[in-house]
């Protein structure tokens, strides 16, 4: 099955990459395993957000609420508890879910730009809450020294646990989009007038995609609060939501790799960056207005239509789902 | 099979179809003609619930459908292809042929199938009738208009329809277009039984393909009958088929 899904080169690439990930713990210096748990952690995050955003159309500008909610609800549960570690995570994705259902139910009767502006506020919303409600979140303060289970407190733990919670999303993702669902997705995001007229409830799908993004985004977020074992308001912050919207734009929001390549480059110049400016967001918005000047469709994109103008074949990601055979 | 009474529409403060008649019966090719303007897209997105009407009835198989959203009156069997071709741009010609009948189908809240494994025998059977199943890995949007606006139609195809809706398909099309586009509607009508409702510029094709022809004037309808009570009504033939511009 996954043969006819993917192609046996992209499958061997894939591969050998795992491998190599599996192998890095074993001779790089903690800092690169940190920095690497961190762009797992936040190329799922990316990905989450371009199920809606890049195969949905759906423009979620506000998608780190659903990352701070997950990581929170690790962070209360752990805090404020005594239920075992492993509810606390499970926990997390579905919380997001189900704010991903409650923002979204208000979103989804908007389209565009409006859909955009009032997910934004809602969002912010949320994070208000969060930041101010001192008695339960802690406020602009968060929550600290979470506990968590020994093995999962070492780098090298973090780093197996989250490569593994990674990988599972990102492939329970691959399937999601190669399925119908997933194809009706792309057709909303193409012409939502002509599903409607071809009979898809458009709403009611956008929701569904707007929930299962959610989901992931809050996995993601559990992974942060097991990473760094700490939360605090800059997560559902609309700062974060710009950061991996570059992400995506900048990988390349047409492609399922892309907002990896997004976030292992975001990541890096912002570890890189911080050292040197307080003004990361500016450094964001001129990436972003850069890229939408040079570069539409992000790296990823760009790379795949120079592969697809020397083979002769519009978009060689689509080829093996022609008729044939 | 279908009837529409009495049916109004306003934009603003302009009435695009005000007070339109139609009645299309099972099995038949029917045609609705009218100048630039008349209001027959408007008409047609009225029929699929695009647009809500201010006043009237439309009803389908006897049961009223004014109002209803767009996905549903699909659902009982009203498909429509658009005046301008209305794709999917970034998607395949078999994936958007696909992406209709998995809608048919109640497949597309299927999460858990690969999609290139499903309905496969459906969409090549409607590549095939349209003539496009040597493009069907092409990106939609590479297409020539041609081929896109039979494309349009192959989408509409994929809702198994049994009143399909045709807004000019031959516009814009090469004579040798039109031609396959007109073989393919008589086609679908003659071997698959489906009710067509098209409107067309060309009064040749109207009067060679259509056994009952509305014609429509400033969002009125003039008269509906036969091709042969159409040429002889004093009001149509001076309002509209004296001037050779229709
Ligand atoms: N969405 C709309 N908003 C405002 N006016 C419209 C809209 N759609 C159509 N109209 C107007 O309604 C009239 C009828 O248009 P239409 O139904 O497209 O005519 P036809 O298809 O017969 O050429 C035109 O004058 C057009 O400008
Ligand atoms: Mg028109």
């Amino acid at each position: 099955m996954l043969k006819a899904l993917v192609e046996p080169r992209w499958l061997v690439a894939t591969g050998i990459i795992l491998l190599g990930l599996l192998l890095i713990p074993f001779g790089a210096p903690l800092f690169y395993i940190y920095i690497l748990s961190v762009i797992f952690v936040t190329a799922l995050l990316a990905m989450s957000l371009n199920l809606v955003l890049g195969y949905g159309g759906i423009y979620q500008f506000h998608h780190a609420v659903f990352y701070g909610v997950g990581a929170y609800t690790v962070a209360l549960i752990l805090t404020r508890t005594s239920l075992p570690w492993w509810i606390a995570l499970l926990a997390g994705p579905f919380v997001a879910a189900a704010t991903g259902l409650i923002i979204g139910w208000f979103c989804v009767r908007l389209t565009k730009l409006y859909f955009g502006m009032l997910q934004i506020s809602l969002g912010s919303l949320v994070w208000i809450i969060v930041y101010r409600w001192y008695d339960v979140t802690g406020g602009d303060n968060g929550i600290h020294d979470i506990p968590m289970p020994e093995w999962l407190t070492t780098f090298q733990g973090a780093y197996y646990f989250i490569l593994a919670v990674v990988v599972v999303c990102v492939g329970l993702m691959f399937l999601l989009i190669k399925s119908p669902f997933g194809a009706t997705l792309q057709a909303i995001r193409d012409n939502p007038q002509r599903c409607e007229a071809i009979g898809i409830n458009v709403r009611h799908h956008k929701l569904i995609a707007i929930v299962i993004a959610a989901f992931f985004g809050g996995v993601a977020g559990v992974l942060f609060a097991t990473l760094e074992r700490s939360v605090f308001p800059g997560l559902l912050f609309w700062v974060l939501s710009l950061e991996i919207l570059v992400m995506c734009l900048l990988g390349g929001w047409f492609t399922f790799a892309g907002p990896i390549l997004g976030a292992a480059i975001v990541v890096a110049l912002r570890t890189v960056a911080s050292r040197y400016t307080d003004y990361w967001t500016m450094v964001l918005g001129i990436i972003l207005i850069l890229l939408i000047f040079f570069l539409p469709e992000g790296v990823m994109g760009f790379i795949q239509e120079r592969v697809a103008a020397k083979n002769k074949a519009p978009h060689p990601q689509r080829v093996e789902e022609g008729s044939g055979s | 099979m279908l009837r529409v009474e009495n049916i109004v529409k306003s934009f603003d403060d302009f009435t695009a179809v005000n007070g339109a008649q139609l009645t299309v019966a099972d099995g038949a090719l029917v045609a609705v003609i009218g100048p630039n303007g008349a209001g027959k897209t408007t008409l047609f997105n009225l029929i699929i619930g695009l647009f809500k009407p201010d006043r009237g009835k439309i009803t389908f198989d006897d049961k009223d459908i004014t109002g209803l959203p767009p996905y549903e009156i699909c659902r009982r069997g009203i498909a429509r292809a658009f005046q301008i071709a209305n794709i999917f741009p970034r998607l395949s010609v078999f994936e958007n042929v696909q992406v209709a009948v998995f809608a048919q189908q109640r497949q597309s809240r299927n999460f858990l199938q690969p999609a290139h494994t499903l309905a496969r025998a459906e969409t090549n059977a409607i590549l095939e009738s349209a003539g496009l199943q040597h493009k069907a890995r092409h990106i939609a949007s590479a297409l020539s208009h041609g081929d896109q606006r039979i494309l349009e139609i192959a989408i509409a195809l994929g809702s198994q329809p049994r009143l399909l809706i045709l807004d000019e398909p031959t516009a814009g099309m090469s004579p040798e277009e039109t031609a396959t586009t007109m073989s393919l509607v008589k086609q679908l009508a003659q071997t698959r039984g489906i009710t067509i409702l098209f409107c067309e510029h060309d009064m040749d094709i109207v009067f060679s393909v259509a056994q009952s022809i509305m014609v429509m004037r400033h969002g009125q309808t003039i008269i509906q009958g036969t091709p042969e009570q159409v040429r002889q009504n004093r009001q149509v033939q001076e309002a509209y088929l004296g001037g050779a511009d229709a």
